[in-house]
């Protein structure tokens, strides 16, 4: 199978041993780095991360674009385009939501700090489903 | 002078600049790429002023989809800051947590499973028939709109919508096109810095008015007629992906429709009415079904959701 490489687009937390995100994370694979892709099936890609483990990821979880992770590198010095830039992370950021937050100090923020704090495992996902006799379509998630 | 293949008179033109470059060979032949392939062929331009000018007009014609996954995060937050002030977040967590588990199962079968901050749910204490969903994946429904749902494939139903918002980033739509256009080009024209001072301050105006075009579309007038029908279409995709019964979408705007005064404010103003919105749902579903939920469904609902 022919490798291409590309970057990420998202926080992934991680690639997974089956085309389904109701699997359990076999490699972690951070906001902007690199996989090479080994085959897709569907709308998941089998991708090799460098430490050459390979695991299923989501297609809307990858792009061809360049990200840039930190500004003011090399990159910028040379006159990287505002697309890279924006993908720097530079705009609207935690530093803008700060400024944000000071003139508007009346804002709810800590109601979505406490939204932000729920998270539910692939586990608690797949007894949910079963304890409902909720059977997914083709066996797994998309 | 040749025009005609101009990629290659870009690609001429940028081979001092690869770096700078990239992004726009990649997505070549905007008017303002091929003026400047010209100007630069018959002498007019340097490569340096035509790699400027490609820059500017980068910048210039940015929308939505330029709008990382991070900064969706960062405007998904504020939107929901501002809709929890005006709507004070319900702490009933074990109703909270149900929404939540159920929601997030439902996300991991949208087209966007994941988002930079995930997926959360959150209900707002108003009798009003109301739900919003800030970009990025934070998900607010009113108990008025709980109260429309009889069994989990209804409830089911209205996140599904919701995380169909997200999904197909309804809410960064909704930015007015000149206010990325200024934050955009104060980043390009700030390359390689850190925001400070003045340029924090107009960045930070653009987030605000980003917020606001938001929020108001979210809260006052609502989103197109087709892009709630595609929210629909997107939910009963999810819905029949995880396994749940799209007539429950049918079930619970049936109970809406009982339910809302028109022109009520929320989904009275905000959304097409009930009927509007089956009519349109019979079209890719089968005939009229009731929806029957295994008892132990049946239960953990009513017990979560049942008295809200």
């Amino acid at each position: 199978m022919r490798k291409i490489l590309i970057p990420m687009l998202m926080l992934m937390l991680g690639a997974w041993p089956t085309p389904s995100y109701l699997g359990s994370v076999v490699v972690a694979a951070p906001y902007g780095t690199s996989v090479a892709v080994l085959l897709q099936q569907g709308d998941w890609i089998k991708v090799r991360v460098a430490e050459g483990q390979a695991g299923w990821m989501h297609q809307s979880a990858l792009t061809k674009k360049r990200i840039v992770m930190s500004a003011g590198g090399a990159t910028a010095q040379a006159g990287a385009s505002s697309e890279e830039l924006a993908l720097a992370g530079k705009g609207f950021n935690s530093d803008v939501e700060k400024e944000f937050k000071s003139q508007n100090p009346n804002l709810n923020f800590a109601a979505v700090d406490r939204m932000i704090k729920t998270k539910v495992s692939a586990d608690e996902m797949r007894i949910f489903l079963k304890a409902g006799a909720v059977q997914p379509a083709e066996g797994g998630a998309r | 002078m040749k025009i005609r293949n101009p990629k290659s008179e870009i690609r001429m033109m940028t081979s001092g600049l690869a770096l700078a470059m990239l992004g726009l060979l990649a997505g070549c032949s905007t008017i303002a790429q091929l003026g400047t392939a010209v100007g630069q062929a018959t002498g007019t331009l340097t490569p340096e002023q035509a790699a400027s000018i490609n820059r500017s007009a980068a910048a210039m014609e940015k929308t939505f989809q330029d709008i990382t996954p991070e900064q969706e995060y960062y405007i998904g937050r504020s939107v929901a800051a501002t809709i929890l002030t005006t709507y004070q977040p319900l702490k009933q967590a074990a109703t909270t947590e149900y929404l939540n588990v159920l929601g997030q199962t439902l996300a991991m079968y949208s087209d966007k499973p994941e988002t930079f901050g995930g997926y959360h749910f959150a209900i707002m204490d108003t009798d009003e028939i109301n739900a919003f969903a800030a970009p990025g994946g934070l998900i607010m429904v009113s108990r008025g709109l709980l109260r429309c749902c009889r069994n989990e494939d209804a409830l089911a139903a209205v996140l599904a919508h919701e995380i169909g918002h997200v999904e197909k980033q309804h809410g960064l739509k909704a930015i007015s096109k000149g206010r990325l256009t200024s934050a955009l080009t104060i980043l390009a024209v700030e390359a390689g810095k850190n925001l400070g001072g003045q340029n924090l301050a107009q960045v930070t105006k653009a987030f605000e008015g980003s917020i606001g075009d938001i929020t108001g579309t979210l809260i006052n007038t609502g989103y197109t007629r087709q892009l709630e029908f595609q929210a629909d279409a997107a939910a009963v995709v999810i819905l029949r992906r995880v396994g749940y019964n799209p007539e429950g979408l049918v079930n619970m705007l049936d109970q809406m429709q009982q339910t809302m005064k028109p022109g009520s404010h929320g989904f009275g103003t905000t959304h097409p009415s009930p009927q509007d919105r089956i009519a349109a749902l019979r079209k890719t579903l089968s005939a009229p079904a009731a929806v029957t939920a295994p008892p132990a469904r049946q239960a953990r609902f009513t017990q979560a959701a049942g008295k809200i």
